[in-house]
Order: structure tokens, then sequence, then C-alpha cells
């Protein structure tokens, strides 16, 4: 494998603090050293990328998106997704086990990893957390993981009753996995598209009401409670793994005011809870489904201008551990279609970094290096991927290198996505990403360097 | 065209204060929808009528003056006016009356129609939306009159097709006709001779709809449209039926006293209750009837003076009585006879409108 070195640029490293002027020189997939600029000397096969004027940071991590392999080659391949993923500054990506079949099992999990996959960054699978994902029956979490998947969820849908939560917990905190719950009290949103309220009254649809979100995480935390108490008096056995470790609860695409309060809470009241939010929970409101836009229906719906609002004090304010695209590509005849019966999602990892750095670092000044830990160093600690979300010396060469100035039009057109569904083309995006490197390897390079070569 | 930035005011500069972002702005939304208010009002055809918000009290006017001139007019050479052009009617529902008196409309304008209806077409083998709307128009359709179990299905056809697209009923949506019928005759009672309104036409009066509200397009369309024309608009029922919410709509009141409702009324508005959008909502008939069902009694003690409007079907013995739908306050046969009159006007209007220039970056790939 060849060396690397990226010269000139400027490093920012959340997970350990550094911000300043580095070179850094990438070796057998691996960060070998970093350096003060202009003192690493290197090899004569060494390929060289001035990054002069440009942020060098830790490659970003998408801990949900839908890669709709293995039996939906027609919305997205393993290979497609993570060449958009490439594209967006990914360069880990979880996938979610909703597939057709269900990842319920070590072999579908192995297969998503396979080399013959042709993936151009690291896929990660999250493994279903029961059969189905009807939340009933729970999978073999041990052979799961075995297999590489790095959590379980029933992600698409909520694992609803009680009994079968606390189990799932139960399971994987002994088998050290997180949980990941789709929070959506379906028996409050049959029939529903859109969030419930005036407008959904106003627009003649059924509504999701927040309830919806925000109880399910009430009781989730609950259960999470009461399985991280110590072994007392009670007698009752708590949940812990055989580091001692409590359960570990992630709310996927949080989006409603109530919900982020909950797990600010529970935070404080010290239990292991976070939560991830999608660029279009923090950008958009349900103002956004305007005449029946297709690409503005997804599951949690866009919420209330109070509850988007939420999302960025939570993001704001460090309770949101995490900026997930919640990626869900689906074929243009699928989303061309009347607004109650099109597919819930919407692509997201091509517009994921232009957005935050665009809101979330420009208009609400989150400072860089915090919009960046969002998108690498916490969702990587939280899913617990060793050497990936930082450049210190022994990770995996996993490295962004972008122009954080630099504005760009997003056109869906020109996505590396199979699909289109985006509610943000021709959207200015701020931040461009000039090379995606996957464990040493250069995985996307911007078209106009590529030319000026 | 790229998005405006829009400035979400900043958080607080404060380090101890939470982020002061309470009523921001809404992001802008991609091109070719209006952030705020009306967000269905956008059409790309100015003959389609898709939803009454996109309606001015100038083009309610027009409409109105219009039907009156068609309805009065020899019908020879109305007949004339649009002489074998081709209109379609493509019906996923059932319906009498609407869709009858739109094809006695465009006969009566002289074009030619054709029916299409989910049962004995290509619907029925899982043709879509989009190429029912492209087969009618390659077939030489220059506009559709639409009727869809889907809110919000007339916008998908309008954009798919660049037709003129008359909204025949979405859903739980909209019936901008109906509303549109309604109106006229409102105003036949109310203000005679006037085929010309404004915002304050309608001051002073107030128009009581009663019934299923939740999942009536005749009630959101009538909503819409009257407060726009100074209506006060008191909406009657029980909290399934009709949420609170309806009430955020301007001019909206809420009266869940059907009596209390009736005595301020000049216009009684019944509506059915609609079974077939129930989704599994329990309803005790017996109580609703007890508490909703207009009878001569009512009529007489709290409304003696008012008209009793209806869209249709009515179910007799259900939201009204026989007595009631026959009486002499009823104008429910001549809200039918209006549906002609209105219907030609928007037919008319479909098919002699010129087409805008497309937006350029609006138009989808």
């Amino acid at each position: 494998m060849s060396n690397l070195l990226i010269r000139n640029g400027h490093l920012i490293d959340p997970a350990v603090g550094i911000d300043a002027p580095k070179d850094i020189l990438l070796k057998d997939g691996r960060v070998s050293e970093i350096s003060a600029p202009g003192k690493l000397k290197p090899a004569p096969d060494t390929e060289i990328i001035d990054a002069k004027g440009l942020t060098v940071a830790p490659g970003l991590i998408d801990i949900h998106v839908h890669l709709r392999e293995p039996g939906q080659g027609y919305k997205e391949t393993i290979a497609s997704g993570t060449a958009a993923a490439a594209a967006g500054g990914f360069t880990s990506v979880a996938a979610m086990p909703n597939t057709v079949p269900t990842n319920d099992s070590p072999e579908i999990t192995r297969w998503m990893q396979a080399a013959e996959r042709g993936a151009s960054v690291r896929v990660f699978p999250i493994g279903a957390a029961t059969r189905a994902l009807k939340g009933e029956i729970l999978n073999d979490y041990a052979a799961l993981k075995a297999a590489g998947a790095v959590a379980v969820t029933d992600d698409g849908h909520p694992i609803l009753k009680d009994s079968i939560m606390r189990e799932v917990l139960i399971n994987a905190t002994r088998c050290g996995l997180s949980v990941i719950q789709h929070a959506e009290d379906t028996r409050m949103t049959q029939g529903a598209s859109m969030n419930a309220g005036a407008l959904a009254f106003r627009l003649g649809l059924r509504g999701m009401p927040p309830e919806a979100e925000y109880s399910l995480v009430e009781r989730d935390i609950r259960l999470l409670a009461e399985l991280s108490k110590d072994k007392g008096g009670s007698g009752k056995a708590g949940a812990r793994d055989k580091n001692g470790a409590v359960p570990h609860l992630h709310v996927a695409h949080t989006s409603t005011a109530q919900a982020v309060a909950a797990v600010r809470q529970a935070r404080r009241n010290g239990l292991r809870v976070t939560c991830e939010v999608a660029p279009h929970h923090f950008l958009l409101t349900e103002e956004h489904v305007g005449a029946y836009n297709t690409n503005a229906k997804m599951n949690p719906p866009l919420r209330s201008a109070a509850d988007r609002d939420a999302m960025i004090e939570g993001i704001l304010d460090g309770v949101v551990d995490a900026i997930a695209t919640d990626h869900a590509p689906h074929a243009s005849h699928e989303k061309e279609v009347e607004f109650e019966r099109a597919p819930n999602g919407i692509t997201g990892l091509e517009s994921a970094l232009g957005l935050s750095l665009r809101w979330l670092h420009r208009e609400w000044k989150l400072p860089l290096s915090r919009v960046l830990s969002l998108l690498s160093a916490q969702p990587a600690s939280l899913l617990n991927l060793k050497g990936r979300g930082t450049l210190t010396v022994g990770s995996y060469a996993d490295v962004v290198v972008f122009d954080p100035k630099a504005e760009w039009i997003f056109n869906a057109k020109d996505s590396k996505s199979k699909s289109r569904n985006t509610p943000f083309d021709g959207w200015t995006m701020q931040g461009k990403v000039h090379y995606t490197i996957s464990e040493g390897r250069v995985v996307y390079r911007a078209v106009a360097l590529k030319k000026a070569k | 065209m790229p998005v405006k930035s829009a400035t979400v005011p900043r958080p607080s500069q404060e380090p101890s204060a939470k982020p002061a972002l309470k009523n921001t702005r809404v992001v802008p939304v991609q091109p070719g929808t209006p952030a705020n208010g009306a967000p269905d009002a956008t059409t790309w055809s100015p003959g389609s009528v898709l939803s009454v918000t996109s309606l001015t009290p100038e083009t309610v006017s027009e409409i109105l003056t219009l039907a009156t001139e068609l309805e009065q007019e020899d019908p020879l050479k109305r007949a004339a006016r649009l002489a074998k052009r081709k209109i379609a009617l493509l019906f996923y529902e059932s319906s009498t009356r609407t869709r009858t008196s739109f094809e006695l409309a465009a006969k009566g304008l002289g074009a030619d129609t054709t029916l299409v209806s989910s049962l004995s077409s290509s619907i029925e083998k899982g043709e879509t939306l989009k190429d029912t709307g492209l087969t009618l128009r390659a077939l030489g359709a220059e506009a559709i009159i639409l009727r869809h179990p889907s809110s919000g299905a007339p916008w998908l056809l309008e954009r798919e097709t660049r037709l003129p697209v008359l909204n025949a009923g979405d859903g739980m949506h909209e019936h901008p006709s109906q509303a549109l019928l309604d109106l006229r005759t409102m105003l036949h009672h109310l203000r005679p001779g006037t085929t010309t309104v404004a915002a304050d036409t309608l001051t002073g009066v107030t128009v009581a709809i009663t019934g299923d509200i939740l999942h009536s397009r005749v009630a959101r369309s009538n909503m819409l449209l009257l407060p726009r024309l100074g209506a006060r608009v008191i909406l009657c029922g029980p909290p399934p039926l009709l949420p609170e919410l309806a009430a955020g709509l301007p001019g909206i009141e809420i009266e869940r006293d059907f009596p209390r409702a009736l005595a301020q009324a000049q216009i009684v508005m019944m509506l059915r209750i609609q079974a077939e959008r129930l989704a599994g909502l329990q309803l005790d008939l017996e109580q609703y009837k007890a508490n909703y069902q207009l009878t001569e009694a009512l009529l007489a003690a709290h409304a003696p003076q008012a008209i009793l409007l209806h869209p249709g079907p009515i179910i007799r013995g259900l939201e009204l009585t026989g007595e009631v739908a026959d009486g002499p306050q009823s104008r429910i046969l001549e809200q039918v006879h209006n549906g002609v009159a209105i219907r030609m006007a928007l037919v008319y209007r479909a098919l002699t409108l010129p087409a805008l220039p497309l937006l350029e970056k609006a138009v989808r790939a």
C-alpha cells in the first residue's frame, strides 16, 4: 500500500483537541506521523496532497444510513451508497438492518461487509434487534457481533413491548452492543404521513403526534433506569456487560423538543442515553411539505418550528451526540406518487457536511471543531468504533480534506447515490470536499482538481 | 435559482444563557414553494383550480360573473365556445353530483368529454396517477378534472402532466368547485344580484358548518374561502370529528353546542359522516343524532330565517331529517343546480387562460 502525505493543511482532530497547521503522513492504511508543517520527509513513492487553505479532519462517520442491500439494489447498492458517502466526506457508515431480507443473521452481516460489495468506505452493519423487525423474537446478538455488527435496532419500526425492549437492552448489554431505538408509538401513527397539527389538518393529511415519539423515548429511559441500577438489596439483577458497563440506549433521528428534553434529563440522571439529529430535522419544518412534496416526507416527519429550534438548541448545548443523515434512498417512481402513498425518507450523505457548516457553523456559530466532532469523534465513540473518528498516530487513515469556506450549489442530479430524493436540491452548501481518504486510499477526489492535475 | 439565505436569529452571546432561538424564521424552501401562508396555492397552469387558497376575490368574481354569463347564454352559441375541445374526467372515487355537473358543464360548452374511472380502466391494473395522466394527455386531453381519495393528488397530476387540472375533490383536503357553488347559492339569498365579491362582501354573515369536519373537503374549502370574503365561520361537531386545532385557521371558531351555533347563523351547512374515511374511529350514531341532527324543531327554534345547505349526498335521518331536507329553508337542490354554471366557468377558464412560461429552475428533470 502506498503512502500518502497531506501537507500544508490545517488539521482539526476534535477527539484530541488539535486545531493547528500540521502535515500528516498516512502509511499502510493508518496514520503514521503528524508533524509541524514541512517537517516530514516523504519516501520517494509517497503521493502528496497539497492541502494549502484546506482543513484536514477525521473522515466523517454517519451512524444511520440505509444502503438498501441486500434486496433493493434499484434504490441503492452498497457500492453506490458508499460512493455517495465518500463524496460527502464520510469514511464510515453504519447500515441499518431493514434490508430484504432483514439483517437478522451473521451471514447477511458478513455479506454486507464483503469485498465483493465494492464499498468505497467502511460499512458497519447494525443488526436487527428482533426477527424481521417485528418486535417479538430476539436475534442472536453474540453471533451478530462476532460477524461485525456494531449495534442492534429495529429501525423503521419501534420495539413497542416493554418486556421485549427490556430483554433487548439486557441481551445487547451483555454482548457489549448499543440499542438504537426508532421511537415511534405506531399505535398513534396509523395512516399518518406528516406531523400532526394545524397544517396537517389544513392539508387533509393524517398526522403523527409528537407524543408518538417522546412517549416511547420516555418509556425507554424508564426501562434503562431500572436496568442501570446496581444489584442492590432488591435482588433484581441490573444489566451489565462483562466489564460492568451499563446499558446504552441510542435514540435515532430525534425530532421533537420533548424527546431531546427527556434525553437531557436522563443524562443528568447519569444514564447512558445518546441521541442523533438529522440535518432535515435541524433545518426544515412541516411547512416544507408545501404542495405535497414527497421529498419532505420522512419518518419521523418534519415537525414544528419550535421542535426544529429545540434540535438546534440540543446541538448547541451538547445534548445531541451526533449528526446522522438517515440516508434513505428511494427510486423516482416511488416518490412520484400521491403524498400519502409515497415511502418515507430522503437521501442525505452528500449534503450533511455542507448543510452543517452552512447552518450550524456559519449561522448558529457552532465552532468548526464541534461540528466535526458531531460528525466524527462523537459518533465513533457512541458506537465504540475503535481507531475511527480521530487522526492520532495509529488510527485508521480515514481522512476528509475540505475547504471550509467554499460555497457551492448542491444538485441532486450530480449525486453519486442511485436515488435523487432530496429536499435540498439547489440549496447552497458550505464546505467543499476535495479528498476523502478511507484507510489510506483516496476514494473521492473533487472533479475540478482531477482536471487541474 | 439558488435558495436565498434566510437569517435565523443568532443564539445569545452570553455563554451561560440558553440559545435564543425563539421565533426563528423558516429556512427557505426549495424554489417554487412559498415558505409561508398557503403552501398549496401554487399551480403550474393559471387555468388550474386546485385549492381555493389560490383564488383572490378578483378571481372569484371573474368566475361568478362568467358563470352567470354562460348560464344565460344561448345554448347553441355557448356550445361553440369549446367546440370539439377535449376534457378528461378522471374519477378515482364515486360521485353523482360533481361528475355529472362537470360533464354537463363541459358538454354545454361544446367540449368532448371522456370519463375514466378507477373501476373500468388500467388504474385497476396498477397504473400510477402520473402514467394515467400522461396517457390522457397523449390522447389529446387539454384539461383533466380529477377526483381522488388522496389529499394533494391534483398537485401531482398537474406537475406531471402540465395540463390545467380542476380539483373535483382530493381526499380530506379540498373541493374548490363545491365552495364556489356554495358561495353562489349564499350570495343569491343574502346579496341578490351580486356576482362580484371583495374582502368585505360577506361581512356580518355567519356560516355554521356542522358534522364531520375532520374528513370533509367541502368544509375545508369553505373554511378557507369564506373568511377571506368577510364571513364568520362557526364549526360545530363532536371532538372526534372536529379537532380543536381546526380553530387555528383564520376566521374560524368552534362551537360545540349545536343550538348555539344555529342561533348565530344565517347559513346552516350540514355535512354527512364520512364512513369511508373514519379509519377505525368508533362513533355512537344515536348519541350523534341526539346532539347534532338538524330537525324542523331545532331550525324553527334557533334559525328560522337561515337557509340550509348540504353538499350531498345527504343521509336522511342521520345528519338531518327528511322534513328538513325537503323543507322551505332547504337550498340543497339549488346548490346542485348552481354547480353546472360554476363548473362551466371553471372549465372555460381552464381551456382559455394562457399557459404560463415555465419557470426554468423549477422544472424537474
